[in-house]
């Protein structure tokens, strides 16, 4: 919680100027205290925390602003329009989309993919037709695929990963064939880490005429997203990975895809015009958003978005890849530490077992020091399967963490090796 | 000291290096297997059961230390028990473990299997410690699998 201590604690001498310390006094909760010990929250990949300047917005939002959006002629309801759309252009801006319309907001980034799913893949794949993922995906960017390969009598292909946790290029390129209609792929893994050659496998895809749908709820909060330069058909992310709140995320949408695609839930505020007969949709991308949006959540997701670019996603990708060598170079240190997911470009988590320790008991133990961090399958079952783990503990950073807390992490551990040595 | 650290103390010091009856049970004539799909826990149960009684009782599996300290210490608790005895520890167990049962004010049976009152500061962890009696009980009926998620614990 305090500077690193001279000697062994030291960060690198490349690490970046990003005034830590004054960062964190923006997050009241990261001063607290659990079990008696300083919080050291490792558990970013699962949710990060919120600044007071998010924490402000939705208040400011609830007590001055707040109206429904899109209906009334009245001056909150304006109000709330107004803000609401202008959070839609910060996304916009976020990850560098063309046009506001092709940002609809969700519930997260698993509701982006089954939009996507409902959408685009009940229009469009058919029976015999392929839908290819990765071994390392979420669950959230497989059970989707799998309920609508159900559906529709369609097959679900699998890139395979070596055992560094990177995905096999050449295996992927061999996937591709006649029936492929989509590629479904994590920007980055939220169990090992990866940070996936997305550039060249949409190039691939587009190659064969396949879309790509990129899962980016571990990407977004850790790297510059520009989604014209990915040239992703799709993009979904989630907000309370990246100092927003929980219950709203973005789908990205290339125009062109979205208008062909089907609704994803009917009701108000996605129709033009409603008879018995006949319903008119709205247009983009309204057609998506069905039912009041959860507008207080969209507008702190668009401040927590100016949050992070007033850090700047270059200085936070630096600070957490120094965070990343050194918690990494200290955990191979110790005996008895297997590293699940050691790809040469890789965001800041580290998903390790013990020997003779079960990831479970590291993380009760771990807690027991202040050091929250993530103990299990991280819905990435098939990820665990492959490296013949039942779970793994993983520590998940963030630019707010400090080289203290990756000590004290180190610290932690050491420690849960003592009681079961 | 918390219970919850008392607890870890005592199991991993002792059950979780030592466990006591590891292994199969030769001459077992029912089995039944335990799984918790939340964090993997495996774990195998063999007994050997004569005109309601326990004769023997074994276990195996692939598990944290309080499921696998639960197990051992499960497994010297009910040996040469009856099956009704069993049946009595098992609910006393579970009732403990999430908090119905206050050991202290009420009459129970638990004995040294007491330490696990500490579980329940450790919410994410009853599952851990209740699958063994889960398995023991479907050991009893014959039932060939139990898991942490159906129904009630």
């Amino acid at each position: 919680m305090t500077a690193p201590m001279a000697g062994k604690s030291a960060p690198p001498a490349s690490a970046p100027a990003l005034d830590v310390e004054r960062l964190r006094a923006d997050f009241p909760i990261l001063q607290s205290r659990v079990h008696g010990k300083p919080l050291v929250y490792l558990d970013n990949a699962a949710s990060s925390q919120m600044p007071r300047a998010v924490i402000e917005r939705w208040v400011r939002y609830q007590e001055h602003e707040h109206a429904n959006v899109h209906r009334a002629v009245h001056a909150l309801s304006e109000t709330a329009t107004r803000e609401y759309e202008a959070a839609r252009r910060k996304a916009m801006q976020f990850i560098n989309a063309r046009e506001a319309r092709e940002i609809i907001f969700t519930r997260g980034a698993t509701e982006s993919i089954n939009l996507v799913m409902h959408g685009f893949g009940r229009a469009f794949i058919k029976a015999g037709d392929e839908i290819i993922v990765s071994a390392m995906e979420h669950h959230s960017n497989i059970v989707p695929w799998q309920m609508l390969c159900e559906e529709k009598g369609a097959r679900l292909r699998v890139i395979p990963m070596n055992d560094a946790g990177e995905l096999l290029l050449d295996e992927y390129e061999k996937l591709f064939n006649a029936r492929t209609r989509l590629v479904a792929l994590a920007h980055v893994s939220n169990a090992l880490g990866t940070v996936n050659p997305v550039r060249d496998m949409i190039q691939a895809a587009h190659r064969h005429g396949v879309p790509v749908l990129l899962d980016g709820a571990q990407a977004a909060p850790h790297l510059r997203v520009d989604v014209q330069e990915l040239d992703c058909d799709f993009y979904a992310f989630s907000g309370h990975k990246l100092c927003g709140p929980t219950g709203i995320g973005v789908l990205y949408g290339k125009v062109e895809l979205l208008e062909k695609m089907q609704p994803y839930q009917g009701g108000g505020d996605m129709i033009l015009n409603v008879t018995f007969e006949k319903t008119t949709y709205n247009a983009l991308p309204y057609k998506f958003e069905a039912g009041t949006p959860p507008i207080a959540a969209a507008i702190a997701l668009g401040a927590a978005l100016d949050y992070l670019a007033g850090i700047g996603m270059e200085r936070i990708a630096q600070h957490e890849q120094a965070l990343l060598c050194y918690a990494t170079d200290q955990l191979r240190k110790l005996k008895g530490v297997k590293l699940i997911g050691t790809a040469r470009d890789k965001a800041a988590v580290l998903s390790f077992t013990l020997d003779g320790v079960h990831a479970h008991d590291a993380g009760t133990l771990l807690d027991w020091e202040g050091v929250a961090v993530r103990a299990g399958h991280h819905c990435a079952q098939p990820v665990m399967q492959r490296f013949g783990v039942p779970a793994t503990v993983r520590a998940s950073f963030v630019f707010y963490n400090t080289f203290a807390e990756a000590d004290a992490l180190i610290a932690g551990v050491r420690k849960v090796q003592q009681v079961f040595a | 000291m918390t219970d919850a650290g008392r607890l870890y103390q005592e199991v991993i010091m002792d059950h979780n290096k030592r466990p006591r009856n590891y292994g199969v049970l030769a001459g077992a004539n029912r089995r039944a297997e335990g799984h918790n799909p939340l964090c993997g826990d495996h774990i195998r149960l063999s007994l050997q059961l004569e005109n309601g009684v326990i004769h023997g009782i074994a276990f195996q599996g692939e598990t944290c230390a309080i499921c696998k300290a639960s197990a051992s210490m499960m497994t010297t608790a009910v040996k040469g028990k009856s099956v009704a005895d069993a049946e009595t520890l098992i609910q006393e167990f579970r009732d403990m473990a999430t908090g119905k049962l206050d050991a202290q004010s009420q009459t129970q049976h638990l004995g040294r299997l007491n330490v696990f009152a500490g579980v329940r500061e450790l919410p994410t962890r009853v599952k851990c410690a209740v699958l063994p009696w889960h398995t023991l009980r479907a050991a009893f009926h014959n039932e060939p699998s139990a898991t942490t998620e159906a129904g009630e614990f």
